[in-house]
């Protein structure tokens, strides 16, 4: 049992740890990676785990419940309050069009009615854990396609409870039900179902206010860190398993669990523990869905299957479009919604098992179905790459033109930033403040649009890519400031930089020295470590605090910079002799050390005797 | 051999100002003079004190350029002497390094001539509020060249600005070819005199 459990861990884990790298290799998400390393252990490659795919991912949904755990953490009650009317609206509009659409479809290619809205019903659903993971990704959580996704997505794990409560109604033949979906209510009459439920959320509600943030404070005064991850586990646990107790949905209470605790200060504490766990967890949950994929149906009836997957697929991007539209999503905000909730989600394995034991699935369709799920999951990442390199550019770039023409000749500024988070921001704010309009290129489509509202040159995409650089004016800009929250990213566009625009001059933000290094070997002569000015007015600080006078100390934190930069460019150069590298850091750092205990012992008279009286003294006494 | 200059000019508000800038556009690319902008090399006031030194030890002559703020020179030409002047370096017991170094000042005012005089507006004259810099130079062991001075910026028509640009670039050139006497030239109290003589 345990050697069995220790070979499927080595399984999953090695399979994981190929697949996933490669995927981000080559500029997919972490889910299609996982996603194909279970295809790959699965029954029809390998082989190397057969149906127990299935069980783990059952296990693994846990990490779903521990997502949405995460996702109420950073959800403050006040914004998820806002939020109702889009959980609302969008909610019931996807899930009834979706559901009518496909059950009409379903009947006229001649299903039994029963077995066509069953159907619909579980391939309604999209995927929270595909969605929502892709979004953080990419960093588009924030974005207006991923906030409208977030509320769809939980309209459609509140819908779960009602689904599960008709699904019997449409059962053929009676069949005793009793079997993992009974709860406690079921026997309770309707009114007393509905009380409890409000009870359960309320309990949480008052039980996360009330009880579980002192306890969390006691256990955080025990200063040990491993006791409060255990905490943060049974919280999440706990609150799954009386959702469960009562047939509410875990990662529903978990969510507003997550919800009340946003304000508490144990927010980042809880977070941080339950990421971990979470993204493992996910992680398995995926490799499952993969190892699950059925090929055998596809190679028996594969027009088929491809024909259903065709027109779920087709359905359910139509009617996400449509209500994109219908709540005024821009053009390219509707079509990352439309793509990215595109798949048939987890809970349709649920629904259709469900139906499967209520009869009025047979097990062929509900084998069949399942795979057709587990392929949509598959075709989310590569529609998104699809939107993001084909799609989007076009759009985004289209929209600038279009917006520009009428009052600017499209003039092509001298200065381009890349990258327009906080660093880049702050560097666009002080240009503008000195009368420099400069060009800006950021991936985030609601920021470009506040941008171009204010007046910015904007060009929205992804600015690894050479034609958008072009277009942006690469070719004529004098100066590039590279300016890219990820460090990778922010090197790949370096890269393309250096070898496609040589004039161009380049200022990059650099994260540490280490990334200093690789655009040294680029070439670049402006790097700007966001780990050195900052540390080193910190530093200077605290001088000052301990003593030190501030003008003494300011120019200690100077003569560091200059010292550090100065070894920057030394080791640089060393760094391709990896055993010498190695050798000089240490070298380097004993250096540091010694020139600034140096500079602390004789108050900077090795080097600099400005203003020093002693030393003055010293020099006119001595003989 | 035309002696090797090294210019240290200093100016806040270089880009604003009309003087300064026709100046230093006739010495900047000039083969003998080396052009060293000091609010350009250290906006942070952090200077290099070894590459400074280093550079005094290589040239001759050094020409302090700057506007006459406050009867004195912008603050970042004093903290180059404050920081770069080292005891036991330049003056004091073995401060020998810049003996017989010659030292011009080029300033520009506002005022017209005449306010500088006891009998004037701002009771002194120009030597007269000059004398740290001299006392400077003459404690480092170098030699105080009389100053080029140009007066009254404020009111200075076009032409007036090209006749003193004139005089500015014949100053320049007997300097770099050393065409004077290093005791007689003690005589001008500007140095914009030998110029207007020999007109």
């Amino acid at each position: 049992m345990s050697s069995d459990f220790l070979l499927q861990a080595l399984i999953y884990l090695t399979a994981a740890i190929f697949c996933v790298p490669i995927a981000k290799k080559l500029g997919l998400s972490s889910v299609l990676g996982y996603l194909l390393s279970g295809i790959i252990i699965g029954p029809f490659v390998l082989g190397f785990i057969g149906k127990e795919g299935e069980d783990i991912m059952h296990a693994a949904e846990f990490g779903v419940v521990m997502m949405l755990f995460i996702i109420g953490l950073e959800l403050e009650p006040k914004k998820f309050w806002e939020m109702r009317k889009a959980i609302v609206g969008l909610g019931t509009m996807q899930m009834i069009f979706t559901i009518l659409l496909l059950s009409i479809i379903f009947i006229v290619i001649g299903w039994q009615w029963q077995m066509s809205v069953a159907a619909a019903m579980a391939l309604a659903m999209s995927s929270t854990a595909i969605v929502l993971q892709t979004l953080k990704e990419k960093g588009l959580t924030k974005t207006i396609a991923g906030e409208s996704s977030f509320a769809v997505l939980l309209f459609q794990d509140i819908a779960v409870i009602p689904i599960l409560a008709l699904l019997p109604l449409l059962a053929v033949n009676s069949v005793d039900t009793t079997i993992e979906h009974q709860s406690l209510l079921t026997n309770l009459p309707r009114f007393l179902q509905a009380i409890v439920v409000l009870v359960a959320v309320a309990s949480i509600y008052f039980a996360g206010k009330y009880l579980v943030v002192p306890v969390l404070r006691l256990v955080a005064k025990t200063n040990l860190r491993e006791l409060f991850t255990a905490s943060s586990l049974l919280l999440v646990i706990a609150v799954a398993y009386i959702m469960q107790t009562v047939g509410l949905s875990p990662a529903l209470g978990t969510f507003i669990a997550g919800v009340v605790l946003a304000n508490s200060e144990f927010r980042h504490e809880l977070e941080s523990d339950i990421e971990p766990f979470k993204g493992l967890l996910l992680g398995l949950f995926f490799v499952g869905v993969g190892a699950t994929i059925d090929f055998h149906l596809l190679i028996e009836s594969p027009l088929y299957i491809i024909m259903l997957l065709g027109i779920i697929l087709f359905v359910k991007m139509c009617v996400l479009f449509i209500i994109g539209k219908f709540y005024k999503l821009s053009i390219d905000q509707n079509f990352l919604f439309t793509f990215g909730l595109s798949q048939v989600g987890e809970f349709a394995f649920v629904l259709l098992s469900f139906s499967e034991q209520l009869e009025i699935l047979n097990s062929e369709w509900s084998g069949k179905l399942m795979a057709v799920t587990a392929f949509t999951m598959m075709t989310t990442p590569l529609l998104l790459l699809f939107n993001e390199r084909v799609i989007d550019p076009y759009f985004g770039i289209k929209n600038s033109k279009e917006e520009k023409e009428p009052d600017i000749i499209d003039v092509h500024h001298k200065v381009i930033i890349a990258g327009f988070g906080h660093f880049g921001s702050t560097i666009g704010r002080l240009l503008r403040a000195s009368g420099i309009e400069a060009t800006i290129l950021d991936n985030d489509s609601d920021r470009v649009e506040l941008l171009r509202k204010m007046g910015f040159k904007v060009y929205y995409g992804d600015a690894t890519r050479l034609d958008l650089l072009k277009s942006a004016g690469a070719d004529e800009a004098t100066l590039f400031i590279a300016a890219i929250d990820s460090p990778e990213i922010n090197r790949q566009l370096v890269q393309e930089l250096t070898s496609h625009f040589p004039k161009l001059k380049i200022l990059s933000r650099a994260r540490n020295r280490m990334d200093a290094y690789d655009l040294m070997d680029m070439g670049v002569k402006n790097i700007y470590r966001e780990t050195l000015y900052t540390a080193v007015h910190l530093g200077i600080d605290a001088l000052t605090q301990l003593g030190f006078r501030k003008y003494s100390a300011t120019r200690l934190g100077q003569k560091f910079i200059h010292y550090d930069e100065a070894a920057l460019k030394k080791l640089g150069a060393l760094r391709h002799d990896q055993k010498e590298y190695v050798l000089n850091v240490k070298q380097e750092i004993e250096l540091q050390e010694q020139l600034l205990q140096n500079d602390l012992h004789q108050n900077l008279t090795a080097t600099d005797h400005s203003w020093d009286s002693e030393y003055m003294r010293e020099q006119f006494t001595k003989k | 051999m035309p002696n090797k200059i090294l210019y240290l000019f200093a100016h806040p508000l270089f880009e604003k100002s009309r003087i300064n800038k026709t100046f230093i556009k006739e010495i900047k690319n000039h083969h003998h003079i080396h052009f060293h902008d000091l609010y350009e090399l250290y906006p942070d006031f952090n200077i290099d004190i070894e590459h400074e030194k280093g550079l005094l030890l290589k040239h001759n002559t050094i020409i302090w350029h700057h506007p006459f703020y406050w009867y004195s020179c912008p603050p970042l030409l004093k903290q180059w002497i404050d920081m770069v002047l080292e005891v036991g370096w330049a003056y004091g017991p073995g401060g020998t390094a810049l003996q017989g170094k010659k030292v011009l000042q080029v300033i520009s005012t506002g005022g017209p001539e005449t306010a500088y005089h006891h009998e004037g507006y701002n009771h002194y004259t120009i030597r007269e509020f000059l004398a740290p810099f001299e006392r400077t130079v003459a404690l480092c062991n170098m030699h105080y060249l009389p100053p080029f001075v140009t007066h009254g910026t404020h009111r200075l028509t076009d032409k007036e600005l090209h006749q003193q640009t004139e005089q500015f670039k014949k100053i320049i050139d007997i300097i770099v070819d050393e065409t004077f006497d290093l005791t007689s030239i003690q005589k001008y109290s500007y140095i914009n005199e030998i110029v207007k003589n020999n007109e």
